[in-house]
């Protein structure tokens, strides 16, 4: 170690010369990049004249971060060796990991199911308590078409739409209640799945992926355009809440709190709609821990790994392509009903591309196929996002860069390994780089 | 009939607009094989830098309207290609030869930085622009009073895209980098064993792109008088599908697929509804990637089994 | 069509835009026995058959199988029902396997249509019905057989795609057997492997035409398999088959040797006679 140190210092002598002249250029691309954009600002007045103002000083911060900040990258690819070998967990440490791996998932679902006992009384945890458990779900559903089948799909909003939308209205125009409804949200949801697998079947790879984001984006203006049927942009309110089995969970006489006979609380809500989501998240989960082991699930699997051979092996990859569609929107769908039930209130800006583009690279992140790292995933993102609560104009921005960052350093996620389904001896665990991802 | 011909004159000159953009599209995936979509933001970057070098031309002074022009059109272009040349260095070149979701998932990621930047950076309202040149001509003065106009806007959209159109051309028939591009387009591999500098070649296809959705930009600010910072979704989308129905890889077949879409959306607002317009387009590409995968222009392939 | 035929392909051309691949071949298969085809590359054995087994539809001609399920026309039927219905099952030149599946996962994956319709599709399998754990049980067996066949019960939880080149090449006939075919059609099972690695293969599939009765049609290159084992050999140049005979008769055909040495039949003749 310590020749090595000294052997690093010594070569960074001449090196200093290299650092900074990357920097400078770094910096000079950036001066070019920034200058009209950040140097000058740009207003439209209320008379709808157009004014504008400098703002060089702003211009001179982001200038010397691009050049500090293109000096401390290069130090660090000096210290840690190229970005693909970095690795946050050493390699000796990996051991004592997996064995708390073990514990891990025991242990994270004891935690979730007593979140609402520890945090009864901070509303704030509980809210994104709820809001993380429906990302999670929905990076299961997705996961099903991205993960396992290897399927392209950058429009999965708009079965998470479907599902919202079929809810508020049989709610609102049929008074039906939440646990029928959510049954009929997932089929209809499961039934768009399969009208936008029939025509992309024959595509790969990136075609598929923009023709389901085409299909997500006319969901969403069919939505907003079609204004007798869903309201158009002012979406649809007064969305009925869930009443547990038909017992409202209202201060009234016939309500929960009543019938329990303990002082009623609006906190009672929350946390029945934390174990509601809780609940849908683990039927998504078991459903398809058991999928993957049916031979529906691995014909998922073997159709991401290579279509070719799978119709070689007599599997109907048309009708496999069209089930993981269908089985990824139906949870979808039950997502999105619940998204409804619990704002009361939804309108098309729920539901863009944003959207579709978040769940995807929770999945992504995940490690695509495992059911952990989609859910660790999707805490991390929107853990995230809720750090951002008062830099909410920057979110895209950090967002888009940690996607760009993500695929630079670890594009196959955090979890680096796909499980077996069955096994005669041992349970070996498979090294992502021998998976396939799919082309769809 | 009049009413037609003034949609068919609108719609072209929104198509060339759109094919301006989709030749950027249909390089660079016919190059590297990836679909760019932080293209369309590009078109928005564009549009927006060659509205602040407007107005900063006007402030000091200047009044001569082609000198502004030009000077807008050089500036627009040379910044706008740093940009689509620094997201190429950072974005997409690590990433080479990684797997090929990575490519995707970080042009969306690099979308969303550019959306989110010119929102933060410029403000999140459309900004309008007084109209910079008026006037036009009358082509024909029907019965019932419906005038057909060919604006002045009109003629220097479509002649700036019908010089650059053959400008490039030229460019790819006849220079040494056009052949090195395509070269690279065919096999990679070969042509960097041949002596070809690959990385440099993939970074110009992305300049050139860049440069031509700036000057695509400008004209949409001229045309439509405004910018603001969500124009590259839609738009990127449009084009495309403009690159799809043309035949991906076919330069001649993105401007073609340009005014097609152009005219599909003019006559589909000016005859169907205004609103469901973008909902054409997308289905166009739908409907182009299930039955004409290839494209009007495109080369067919066949599957190795 | 012979009555002792599995397979009969009549008249068959493959045409890509201006090239011929295959022009107007007719060859056939008997029952129960190894067909060779053969011939320098590019001579169009692989479209033949990807013809066959559905991945191309050909230009005209017609491909007739018949066994005891019954009698198709193969060049109507799509790609996975001939696999499905027809039960003919087929390897590939540069291996598919499933490399991120084990060895096992690959040949339950094989097993897929059968297991299917014993879970119910699906719904009576999520439900962990008797029935179906019965089949699953059964599935494994086979898998088990054939991975103890091919000499690899010790990597069946192994990631195929780890495993060793020869390993992987039998895998993938292992995998073609669990689809319990009556045709097994194998595209250069050979390639690349060592002279221990073919005596190995040849073993394997001698005994898979003994105790399984399935035919099987072969695309070599190497002759010290083709000749060791085919019971009949048909000899592919440019699309249109220039001989076929047994081996010994293909071995002494001057057109053939001809083919392979890319001179013309005169200068082979002369060759052979001035050796003999």
């Amino acid at each position: 170690m310590a020749a090595n140190a000294s052997q690093a210092k010594t070569a960074r002598g001449p090196d200093a010369a290299f650092i900074l002249k990357k920097a400078v250029i770094s910096a000079l691309v950036a001066l070019v990049l920034f200058s009209l954009m950040i140097g000058i600002r740009t207003e439209a007045g209320s008379d709808g004249q157009l004014t504008w103002w400098t703002r060089f000083g702003d211009l001179a911060a982001m200038v010397a971060v691009v050049f500090g900040g293109s000096i401390v990258m290069e130090l660090l690819r000096r210290w840690w060796g190229p970005v693909d070998t970095v690795r946050v967990v050493p390699p000796s440490a990996q051991k004592v990991f997996s064995f708390a791996g073990r514990a891990l998932v025991p242990a994270l679902l004891i935690f979730t199911f007593l979140v609402p006992v520890i945090f009864y009384d901070e509303r704030y945890i509980l809210d994104l308590g709820i809001l993380v458990l429906t990302y999670v779900m929905l990076g299961w559903g997705l996961n099903v078409v991205v993960g396992l089948a290897g399927l392209l799909d950058l429009g999965y909003v708009a079965f998470y739409a479907v599902g919202a939308y079929s809810y508020a209205l049989l709610a609102t125009n049929f008074g039906l209640s939440f646990w029928i409804c959510l049954p009929l949200a997932g089929i209809l949801a499961a039934f768009f799945g399969v009208l936008l697998g029939f025509p992309v079947l024959r595509l790969r790879g990136d075609y598929l992926a923009i023709v389901t984001l085409a299909f997500g984006e006319i969901i969403r203006l069919v939505i907003i355009n079609w204004q007798t049927l869903t309201g158009g942009p002012n979406g649809i309110s007064g969305i009925p809440r869930p009443t547990m089995f038909g017992i409202p969970l209202t201060p009234g006489d016939d309500g929960l709190a009543t019938l329990l006979r303990i002082e009623f609380s609006p906190t009672h809500r929350i946390v029945f709609l934390f174990y509601l989501i809780l609940a849908l998240a683990l039927l998504t989960n078991w459903v398809t821990i058991r999928l993957r082991r049916l031979p529906i699930g691995r014909a998922w699997e073997a159709l991401r790994e290579d279509e070719v051979a799978c119709r070689a092996l007599g599997i109907n990859t048309t009708t496999t392509k069209l089930t993981a569609f269908a089985t990824g929107a139906m949870f979808g769908g039950f997502a999105g009903a619940f998204f409804a039930t619990r704002q009361g209130f939804i309108s098309p800006e729920s539901f863009t591309f944003h959207e579709s583009a978040l769940v995807l690279a929770i999945v992504v992140l995940g490690g695509m196929g495992s059911q952990l790292g989609v859910a660790l995933a999707a805490l991390a993102m929107i853990g995230g996002f809720e750090l951002f609560r008062g830099l909410e104009q920057f979110r895209m921005l950090v967002f888009g860069g940690a996607m760009v960052l993500l695929m630079i350093w670890r594009p196959r996620g955090l979890i680096g390994h796909r499980a077996p389904t069955v096994f005669l001896e041992r349970n070996t665990a498979i090294s992502s780089d021998l998976v396939k991802e799919g082309h769809g | 009939m009049d009413y037609f011909a003034q949609q068919l004159i609108n719609g072209l000159v929104l198509g060339s607009i759109y094919g301006l953009i989709a030749i950027g599209y249909t390089m660079v995936y016919g190059i590297v094989g990836m679909i760019n979509f932080a293209h369309g933001d590009i078109f928005m970057i564009g549009g927006f830098i060659a509205l602040i070098t407007f107005l900063i031309l006007v402030s000091i002074g200047l009044t001569a309207v082609p000198v502004i022009l030009l000077l807008v059109l050089l500036v627009s272009m040379a910044i706008t290609s740093l940009y689509g040349w620094t997201i190429e260095r950072i974005a997409y070149r690590p990433l080479r030869h990684s797997f090929r979701l990575a490519p995707m998932l970080s042009a969306i990621g690099m979308s969303f930085v550019l959306t989110n930047f010119s929102q933060v950076a410029q403000g999140a309202r459309v900004k309008p622009v007084p109209p910079i040149i008026t006037g036009g001509y009358t082509l024909h003065e029907g019965a019932d009073g419906f005038v057909v106009r060919l604006s002045n806007i009109q003629i220097i959209v479509v002649i700036t895209t019908i010089v650059l159109l053959a400008l490039f051309t030229w460019l790819v028939a006849r220079t040494r980098l056009g052949r090195d591009m395509r070269a690279c387009e065919q096999d990679q591999t070969m042509a960097s064993l041949l002596g070809v500098d690959v990385d440099r070649t993939i970074s110009m296809t992305f300049v050139i792109g860049a440069a031509l959705a700036a000057v695509a930009g400008m004209m949409y600010l001229l045309y439509y008088g405004l910018v603001d910072f969500f124009m590259g979704f839609v738009a990127g989308i449009k084009a495309f599908t403009a690159a799809v129905l043309g035949g991906i890889g076919s330069l001649p077949g993105a401007m073609l697929g340009g005014l097609l879409i152009g005219l599909i959306e003019t006559l589909w607002a000016a005859y169907f509804s205004t609103e469901y317009k973008d909902v054409a387009a997308f289905s166009i590409l739908i409907v182009v990637l299930i039955f004409l995968p290839t494209g009007l222009l495109g080369r067919p392939e066949v599957e190795k089994v | 069509m012979n009555i002792n035929d599995i397979l009969s392909v009549e008249n068959l051309t493959m045409r890509f835009g201006g090239i011929v691949a295959v022009n107007d071949l007719s060859f056939t298969a008997e029952r129960g026995k190894i067909t060779a085809l053969i011939g320098p590359n590019g001579a169009g054995k692989t479209t033949v058959f990807n013809c066959i087994t559905g991945f191309y539809k050909p230009t005209s001609g017609t491909i007739k199988l018949r066994h005891s399920d019954g009698e198709w026309r193969l060049e109507r039927l799509n790609d996975f029902r001939i696999s499905k219905i027809a039960r003919v099952a087929r390897t590939f030149q540069n291996i598919r396997l499933f490399p991120g599946m084990t060895a096992l996962e690959n040949l339950m994956v094989a097993q897929h249509n059968t297991l299917m319709r014993a879970s119910g599709f699906t719904f009576l399998g999520l439900f962990g019905v008797p029935s179906y754990r019965a089949a699953e049980k059964a599935a494994i067996d086979l898998a088990r057989y054939w991975l103890d066949q091919i000499g690899l019960l010790e990597r069946a939880d192994d990631a195929a795609g780890n495993l060793p080149y020869g390993d992987q090449r039998r895998l993938e006939i292992a995998r073609a057997m669990c689809t319990e075919p009556a045709l097994l059609c194998l595209d250069e099972p050979a390639a690349g492997l060592n002279a221990r690695e073919s005596a190995a293969l040849n073993e394997l599939l001698l005994k898979i035409r003994a105790e399984h009765g399935t035919s099987i049609l072969l695309i070599e290159h190497d002759m010290s398999v083709v000749m060791e084992i085919s019971d009949h050999i048909n000899v592919l140049d440019y699309g249109v088959k220039i001989a076929d005979g047994t081996p010994r008769q293909i071995r002494d055909n001057p057109k053939v040797i001809a083919a392979y040495l890319g001179a013309d039949e005169e200068e082979a003749i002369a060759v052979m006679e001035g050796e003999t």
